[in-house]
């Protein structure tokens, strides 16, 4: 037979290619939402909590947290209500309610003020406070007695203070005190007429006292005294006439009485009332009347203020975790709570002022052991049927969870760690063990046969609203997505956590419930208040299971400290129980962690950790890893970026550290190159590399005019950004003349620059995504005022030569050449840039297990949503016109700027607020990728950059398939019979 | 300076279920330098902006908003030009409007014969059953002799069929 005309094979190549085309955009239908994938809300740790008041018959507390969230919670569910996410360079410092309808908040050191509708968190006004000094700021929401319409809030700043309409934001008046270097401490309304008394302190030691007509701000009495010893800042009220503060060394206590225009003060000792009292204290703000608090380092006293004469000790708490603050429930009384750690559990105490003596609530709770241990307690009171009063408290934990505790139980707690994710790692889940059949998933046929039934109605569009629910509820219910073992496909896998806290959660991708949690000791912030910061996390072990019955395991590494040379910790967890399998403390800072891709005969990886004196460490050490170690060491390079010093170096290792001590898993490092770049020009933005575990299918392009490119792949390609020191901060600040942006390829090894280009007038910040053979980067386009997006591509020259068939079965060919980093390559490199609409947050590329589906660029916008982009729409050789070749092999028509298709917005009509990374892991089928994005928020779904073209999708309707056949098979029995009695009568006749 | 502009949000938030509201209707200046809420009536302000050219983004979900650019002069205070750098529209007052809605989900076809007639299925169902009624037919119109003839031909030039190659080699 001839072959078929080239034409006809064309045509059909390019309806394809157009069918291809066509399904760019891989989108979900409204009611698939949760089949794949799963959104979880959180808010961080709370550091501040207003209740509602008790009037307004609504159960809800509004939160202040330190992801720089304001919420409003659920007191009986702890559900989100409403929820805004401010801006990390806008951090809120206060959060107050007023008129028992707004809340108003104070952010930016104390020069915005938000007030926010209590019932559904609209922005009602936001009013901008002039600020001088960078000083402390204070939120005073003045409470009126009479049945006023409007509220003051009071804001002081530095020596100013303001106030402000709570109905419209509307400055209602200004004062600026004339005393220099004031600093506003205290506001204080008094209760009877509408003056306001504001204490402030005016260098270290003079103490000023100002009272103002609340209505117009004028001020009625002014007073002044100094006071000897100087005052360390901290101030207290006593009670409404009586102020005490600390004094310089925190060891003696001004008790400062005004009464009218008088000021009269008494210095006591604190060691005169206190005995055996060792080390400094701290006022608790716990207003009370006439009751105090002072915190020593491990011990709270209570305070009754005697006069002017002196205080007495009236209790005293033993290790404590927290005290909250006074709650007023009658007109006289006040009530506190302090929250003990014993044993295991911990001790909820209430007491009312009045009757200190006594214990209104003493309450044992058990509480999770990987919670670490009591921060803060917010207490709340509510009036029970028989008109007496019961409490509950919120309770913030070393892990930011939060508690609800209510009646000796805790009601609902939130894990609220997971709003400061630091590092994300897939792993897997156990195999499933033989005798557990998969066929007890269909264990009823009748079942499932109706299952498919309501489908079916589903798909035609028959089904009713109540079918329709069945159906949904049938799919989310589907047990098999949820399953504790690793499934054919590779959907089901456990995402380890690292959290700020130094919490490691592990989440099962079926619904993101928590399977286990682990607080690990070493990241807790010890007694001494050292702060422990937890960095990264690493595949450690992964057994091959038919081997050994071992669990893989996974390395934790961590700072004991702030700083970036304090000691290193390790902890090692087993990924299926998270138990602690083995942890160490370094002698060494951790600079930089090297996953290196040997194993020793344990299957453990070897790590190599990098000290801030650039000595290298080998982990695990074991002397089976220091062999195959020692075998590599040679081919071992490693580079760092130096910000600071603007200039990245490459180093290689030496034989072992010149250190005195014999310590033969330390090396030293030999810096081989190193590129400083011009500190007056350029500033390194960003560098990037290509993912460690990414997969690259095919070493050649070949395109339709059946040329080859081969793709420049190479483990140790760098892109490095740098953007001129003008254009180093925020769009707007720099003119386009002065703003330029370099962006650079170097090879890691040999730090050869292999491309170099400078785009005018382009700024930061920029965000780059490194794979295969290619960068796409984001930046800022200065003249076209616009964000644009580049791609690079780079492909080798020096094996452009291998094409001729002949060749390669003559064997004249250059592929067995080796491909060492030494060697010049010779590249060429394709650019392009496009118009973006949106700012990025985040940028990363789908991956998937053999690499041979097509990518997809996830970007994560302003809006904190994640857009896929396919990649065809970043390739260098889209042209205006492509040819009829060009189209046949994909290539899309040059466009401006990048399509922003509303439909392939991954996270749908969802949101990962404070979006700060996209993780995309691959599953085990090709055509299929994990994505799991976090900021405040998480959000997990699957994608399929191609669509599924190796199985078939969760819509394939089996029913419609078996009725088919069944149909058939009728048509079959009834054809046949047909043909029978024509054939008898054939024969008759 | 004070960058006083209005976010006008069409109130038709039908369609996919999203509450029309601006509650969470956030204005970004300069890319996160400064973020703000619209106010229930639209209204939104950044202060302190000095003079320079300054991009003003609106990210509210269900709605795609152009990044706006900002002229502000430092020569005449308060002279400010704007214009939308999707398609480079001056705006005359700044208010700000959705270019369009954005529909995050594909939406379901509802069911119909003639798709299911389209799909590849459909059309091979068709062909087949085309044949099956059709062709009977087309052979009951050829002639008869021309029948003849032709089988007369395959007779004459027998296709070497698989049977017969089979049947040759036993013989």
């Amino acid at each position: 037979m001839a072959p078929p005309p080239r034409r006809l094979l064309l045509a059909l190549f390019g309806f394809l290619t157009a069918a291809v085309l066509a399904t760019l955009v891989a989108a979900v239908y409204e009611d698939q939402v949760g089949l794949a994938d799963w959104h979880q809300k959180y808010i961080g740790k709370v550091k501040q909590a207003v209740y509602h008041s008790q009037k307004s018959g609504r159960r809800r507390v509004v939160v202040l947290t330190e992801e720089n969230v304001i919420a409003s919670l659920d007191l009986r569910s702890g559900d989100i209500f409403w929820r805004h996410v401010i801006e990390k360079n806008d951090p809120i410092d206060q959060l107050s309610l007023s008129l028992g309808k707004y809340v108003v908040t104070l952010s930016s050191g104390g020069s915005i003020l938000r007030a926010w509708n209590l019932p559904d968190g609209q922005m009602i006004w936001e009013t901008n406070i002039q600020t001088s000094t960078a000083s402390k700021s204070l939120l005073h929401v003045l409470s009126s007695n009479k049945v006023a319409k409007d509220n003051l809030v009071l804001v002081s700043t530095g020596r100013s203070i303001y106030a402000v309409s709570s109905i419209d934001g509307v400055i209602s008046w200004r004062k600026d005190f004339t005393l220099d270097d004031l600093e506003i401490k205290q506001v204080i309304q008094s209760p009877e007429n509408d003056i306001v008394s504001v204490v402030g302190v005016a260098g270290s030691s003079k103490l000023a006292l100002y009272q103002l007509n609340a209505k117009s701000g004028e001020i009625v009495k002014d007073a002044q005294e100094s006071l000897p010893g100087g005052l360390c800042g901290e101030t207290v009220l006593g009670s409404h006439d009586v102020l005490i503060a600390l004094d310089q060394t925190r060891s003696a206590i001004f008790v400062i009485e005004f009464k009218g225009l008088s000021l009269s003060y008494n210095k006591v000792r604190v060691s005169n009332f206190v005995q055996d009292l060792s080390g400094t204290v701290k006022l608790l703000p716990l207003m009370s009347n006439g009751i105090i608090a002072l915190q020593s380092s491990c011990t709270v006293y209570l305070l009754k203020l005697k006069g002017m004469d002196g205080l007495e000790v009236i209790h005293s708490f033993d290790r404590p975790a927290a005290v909250s603050d006074a709650l007023a429930i009658t007109e006289k009384d006040e009530a506190f709570a302090v929250v003990q750690h014993v044993g295991s559990q911990i001790e909820f105490i209430v007491k009312v002022t009045s009757d200190l003596s006594n214990e209104v609530i003493r309450e044992k709770v058990d509480i999770d052991q990987h919670r670490g241990s009591v921060q803060k307690v917010f207490l709340n009171n509510y009036v029970r049927t028989d008109k007496s009063h019961g409490f509950r408290a919120l309770i913030v934990m070393e892990d930011h969870s939060i508690l609800l505790v209510q009646q000796g139980a805790v009601v609902w707690s939130r894990e609220d760690g997971l709003a400061s994710i630091v590092d994300v790692m897939a792993s897997e889940l156990p195999v499933e063990k033989e005798g557990v059949s998969v066929a007890n998933v269909e264990h009823n046929l009748f079942e499932w046969l109706k299952g498919h039934m309501l489908k079916l109605k589903g798909t035609l569009m028959l089904a009713s609203a109540d079918e329709l629910a069945a159906i949904q509820s049938l799919r989310l219910r589907s047990s098999e997505k949820n399953k504790m073992t690793r499934d054919h496909n590779g959907f089901r896998k456990l995402l380890i956590i690292l959290t700020k806290a130094g919490k490691v959660m592990a989440l099962h991708t079926g619904d993101g419930r928590i399977i286990w949690s682990n607080f690990l000791p070493f990241l807790r912030a010890s007694k001494s208040g050292e702060i422990s910061s937890a960095l990264r996390i690493y595949q450690w072990q992964v057994p091959h299971h038919r081997v050994m019955r071992e669990n893989p395991s996974i390395l934790v590494v961590g700072r004991s400290g702030g700083d970036s040379v304090s000691p290193g910790v390790l902890s090692i967890l087993d990924s299926y129980s998270g138990e602690e399998l083995n942890s160490q403390r370094f002698d060494h800072s951790v600079a930089q962690i090297i996953p290196l891709i040997l194993k020793d005969s344990s299957e453990q990886r070897l790590h190599l950790i990098v000290d801030s004196n650039s000595l290298a460490h080998l982990y695990p050490r074991s002397p089976d890893a220091l062999k195959s170690f020692i075998h590599e060491r040679s081919n071992l390079y490693f580079y760092s970026v130096d910000i600071q010093e603007n200039a990245i170096r490459g180093y290689s290792l030496q034989k072992s550290c010149d250190l005195n001590l014999e310590d033969e898993y330390c090396f030293s490092t030999k810096e081989l190159w190193s590129i400083v770049f011009p500190s007056d020009a350029e500033r390194i933005a960003i560098s990037e590399t290509r993912k460690l575990n990414e997969v690259v299918h095919t070493q050649a392009k070949i395109s339709a005019d059946q040329d080859v490119m081969y793709k420049y792949v190479s483990k140790n390609l760098v892109f490095v950004a740098t953007v001129s020191p003008k254009a180093a901060g925020e769009i707007g600040s720099a003119a386009p003349e002065e703003a330029s942006l370099v962006a650079y390829l170097i090879d890691a090894v040999t730090g050869r620059i292999l491309h170099r280009v400078t785009h005018h007038g382009a700024q930061g910040p920029v965000h780059a995504v490194v794979s295969e053979n290619w960068v796409v980067y984001h930046y800022f386009n200065l003249r076209a005022h616009r964000f644009e997006i580049a791609v690079i591509e780079i492909y080798d020259q020096s094996r452009a030569d291998n094409k001729d068939v002949m060749k390669l079965i003559l064997g004249k060919h250059n592929l067995s050449a080796p491909i060492t980093s030494y060697s010049r390559p010779d590249v060429t490199v394709k650019s392009q840039s496009y118009f973006f609409t949106h700012s990025v947050k985040a940028m990363a590329v789908t991956q998937t297990a053999k690499g041979i589906t097509s990518k997809q660029l996830l970007i994560g916008t302003i809006g904190d949503q994640v857009l896929a982009l396919d990649k065809r729409f970043l390739d260098p050789r889209r042209s205006l016109n492509p040819t009829q070749q060009e189209k046949e092999e994909g290539i899309i028509p040059l466009t401006d700027s990048l399509p922003i298709i509303p439909q392939s917005y991954v996270t749908h009509s969802l949101q990962v607020e404070a979006l700060r990374g996209i993780v995309a892991i691959p599953a085990k089928l090709e055509s299929t990728t994990l994505v799991f994005t976090y900021g405040v928020d998480l959000f997990y779904t699957r994608l399929a950059p191609s669509r599924t073209y190796d199985s078939l999708t969760d819509e394939f309707s089996y029913a419609l398939l078996l009725i088919t056949i069944a149909a058939l098979v009728a048509a079959l029995v009834v054809t046949w019979v047909w043909s029978e009695k024509k054939e008898l009568r054939d024969k008759w006749r | 300076m004070l960058l006083l502009c209005v976010v006008l949000i069409a109130a038709s938030g039908k369609g996919f279920g999203l509450p029309a509201k601006t509650s969470n209707t956030k204005v970004i200046l300069n890319g996160g330098q400064k973020v703000t809420f619209a106010r229930p009536d639209g209204y939104f302000a950044f202060h302190n902006v000095p003079a320079g050219t300054h991009l003003i983004e609106v990210s509210s979900l269900g709605y795609f908003f152009s990044p706006v650019r900002v002229d502000i002069s430092a020569r005449n205070p308060g002279h400010i030009q704007a214009a939308l750098t999707e398609n480079r529209r001056v705006l005359n007052e700044l208010v700000l409007e959705p270019l369009k809605e954005e529909q995050y989900y594909e939406i379901r076809e509802p069911f119909n014969v003639m798709s299911l007639l389209k799909s590849p299925m459909g059309l091979m169902v068709g062909f087949m059953v085309l044949m099956v009624f059709v062709m009977p037919k087309m052979m009951e119109n050829i002639d008869p002799e021309e029948i003849k003839q032709a089988q007369e031909q395959m007779r004459n030039s027998p296709v070497p069929s698989f049977s017969g190659l089979l049947a040759r080699a036993n013989s």
